[in-house]
């Protein structure tokens, strides 16, 4: 090891602030996770066989025991009924990717070394969510020729489908900020897979997204109807034309856009608030 | 002499451990303070406060001139870090990691790639420059975590237990970077339990042990402190140990200590070789046979134990293992 042309200088002042230095730093993690997952393609495949799985359960082995109302029962009309339940419940899986990466960059020493470093705090994470936007994009892309394939069909056009994907996409984007605070929050990578997906189970199920609301115990309607999951749901039925019969009486699904908007805009906000004051204080091995 | 870190009264508690109990710290421009502690005694948490990681209860420091608490951006784009534990993105290459770290000091593109490629030269890791980290042995992925440490060229340089776990070879090549960074003017605070690294690297020593810096000086002035010499024996039979440390303790002017299962034996003296001498009638006398005798100056392990009342205990283990391994 030789010292040639190592000469120590004065240290580079920073010429970003405010909002382009969070630009740039949130640019270079983000470019730095779509690599890591380039690197790792097993969690892209996997990533993509959970739902794509589900698809094919769903539809041919559950399809023709759901009665869909106004609808009966049968694999057809079921798999226009799931698609939307299959894609929003797919973008919450979001919430794992985000979550075991951030602990893993805990355990590993590198969010020690992203605080050490003059770059913009938030970074780390929206960095972090904006890889993950673009996992669960090429992730709804693939599931959609799957669904295609399967007979799922689109009735109300092109523009407003990408409406629905849209939502979706907003809905899993708000859902990573959860996983950033989960993995912020846990001690290993392996807790935050586990504390990642464990709630997302009965979230989505209880909802409209397998099965009709209506089938359910009474108690359980309103939950299942006003769970904000339901919402984006609905609106994304809606959005691709594959409501049969009327929508329900429910308040949040008679407004399932706007509510759907406004719950994912919701829990982004609160998320990504809790989990930046979290990572200012957040320290690798304490 | 400006100082380049500066640390008054710093105090930081965990529940109900005080990591840090009052640590006062003042590292002149250009030289070198070793942190020298066992395991826990509060030197990573002293540098993570330094560095801008955590928030001390109490206390105040400043490092190249610029408040900690009060401007910790300012001091981030000042400083190097090199933790513990290589904290490398081990599924980008070598080249990718340094340049991130490059553009995350807000280095343009062209820049960070230039420095990241003049690192890499620097640090004998251009040919594996291409190959993700994880392909790393422990040195290869230590001199990187280095490197990224050094992108910006820093003037200050924090590098905690920056060879724990590595094999001697690698250690003595990462002793020789550090000691042409400081050559070339870097201050540097460096924490390690091992005695030998301080006594190699660092001008200045400060010994901490549960939160307080316990004694502070030069290599040097550390052993004059605890004064005069030691006698070494090492008996041939583990049952004469005891009638050897009978004989030895007329002659100590400290407590003695024994390690048993090496059959050692080490008394502090005053009056050289003569007690030397001494020693070894006496043993001889009481029909105590040895392997070995020996008079030394003090190191700073015996510093250690003297003031601690306890051994360096924890890197010994670890040297086992790395022969082990």
């Amino acid at each position: 090891m030789t010292a040639t042309g190592h000469a120590i200088g004065a240290a580079v002042p920073r010429q970003r602030r405010g909002l382009a230095a969070m630009a740039h730093d949130s640019r270079v993690i983000a470019r730095r996770n779509l690599r890591r997952m380039t690197r790792i393609p097993e969690i892209v495949v996997f990533g993509l066989l959970q739902p794509v799985m589900f698809v094919l359960l769903f539809t041919y082995v559950m399809g023709g025991a759901i009665q869909i109302p106004h609808a009966g029962a049968s694999s057809e009309v079921y798999t226009q009924y799931l698609m939307a339940g299959i894609f929003a419940q797919t973008v919450t899986f979001a919430v794992a990717g985000a979550s075991a990466g951030i602990a893993e960059d805990m355990t590993k020493g590198l969010v020690d070394r992203f605080r050490s470093l003059p770059m913009t705090r938030s970074a780390v994470l929206v960095g972090r969510t904006l890889a993950d936007l673009c996992q669960t994009s090429f992730t709804l892309l693939v599931l959609a020729l799957v669904a295609v394939a399967v007979g799922w069909r689109i009735h109300h056009g092109v523009p407003l489908a990408l409406c629905g994907f849209a939502l979706l996409l907003l809905l899993g984007y708000a859902f990573s900020w959860i996983g950033a605070l989960i993995g912020l929050s846990v001690r290993s990578p392996e807790a935050a897979t586990s504390a990642g997906l464990i709630w997302l189970f009965p979230l989505t199920f209880i909802s409209n997204a397998f099965v009709p609301v209506s089938s359910m115990p009474g108690w359980l309607q309103p939950i299942a109807y006003w769970n904000p999951f339901s919402a984006t749901v609905q609106a994304c039925r809606n959005l691709f034309g594959n409501q049969v019969g009327p929508v329900a009486k429910a308040w949040p699904m008679q407004h399932a856009i706007g509510v759907s908007i406004v719950s994912s805009l919701v829990v982004m906000a609160l998320f990504s608030w809790l989990s930046v004051r979290k990572y200012r204080s957040a320290s690798g091995r304490a | 002499m400006v100082s380049a870190i500066h640390a008054e009264d710093l105090v930081k508690t965990f529940g109900d451990v005080r990591a840090l109990d009052g640590v006062s710290l003042d590292v002149p421009e250009g030289t070198v303070l070793g942190l020298l502690g066992p395991n826990g005694a509060g030197k990573t948490t002293a540098v993570r406060v330094l560095t801008t990681l955590l928030r001390p209860d109490s206390g105040r420091a400043t490092v190249a001139g610029v408040d900690v608490l009060k401007q910790p951006g300012v001091v981030r784009s000042r400083i190097g870090l090199s933790g513990q534990y290589a904290a490398v993105d081990e599924y980008l290459t070598g080249r990718e990691n340094l340049r991130m770290v490059g553009e995350l000091y807000q280095m343009s593109a062209r820049d960070a790639r230039a420095r990241a490629d003049e690192l890499l030269e620097w640090f004998n890791l251009a040919d594996a420059g291409d190959r993700t980290a994880k392909t790393y042995s422990g040195g290869m992925r230590r001199r990187l975590d280095l490197a990224a440490a050094l992108v910006v060229r820093p003037p200050v340089m924090f590098l905690d237990e920056p060879t724990t776990g590595l094999d001697p070879r690698n250690r003595m090549a990462l002793w020789e970077v550090i000691e042409t960074l400081v050559a070339q003017g870097t201050t540097l605070l460096l924490t390690t339990q091992y005695l030998e690294e301080a006594d190699r690297l660092a001008n200045d020593i400060a010994v901490v042990d549960h939160g307080r810096v316990i004694a502070r000086g030069t290599a040097d002035q550390l052993k004059a402190q605890i004064g005069g010499e030691r006698v070494e024996v090492v008996v041939h039979e583990r049952d004469r140990i005891g009638a050897a440390v009978e004989a030895l303790t007329r002659y100590a002017v400290g407590g003695p200590s024994v390690e048993s299962n090496t059959r050692r034996i080490t008394i502090p003296v005053t009056g050289g070789a003569k007690v030397l001498a001494d020693v070894i009638r006496d043993l001889d006398a009481r029909d105590v046979e040895i392997d070995d005798i020996g008079l030394r100056r003090p190191t700073l392990d015996d510093v250690f134990l003297s003031l601690t009342g306890h051994l360096t205990e924890a890197p010994a283990a670890e040297e086992q293992q790395e022969v082990a391994g």
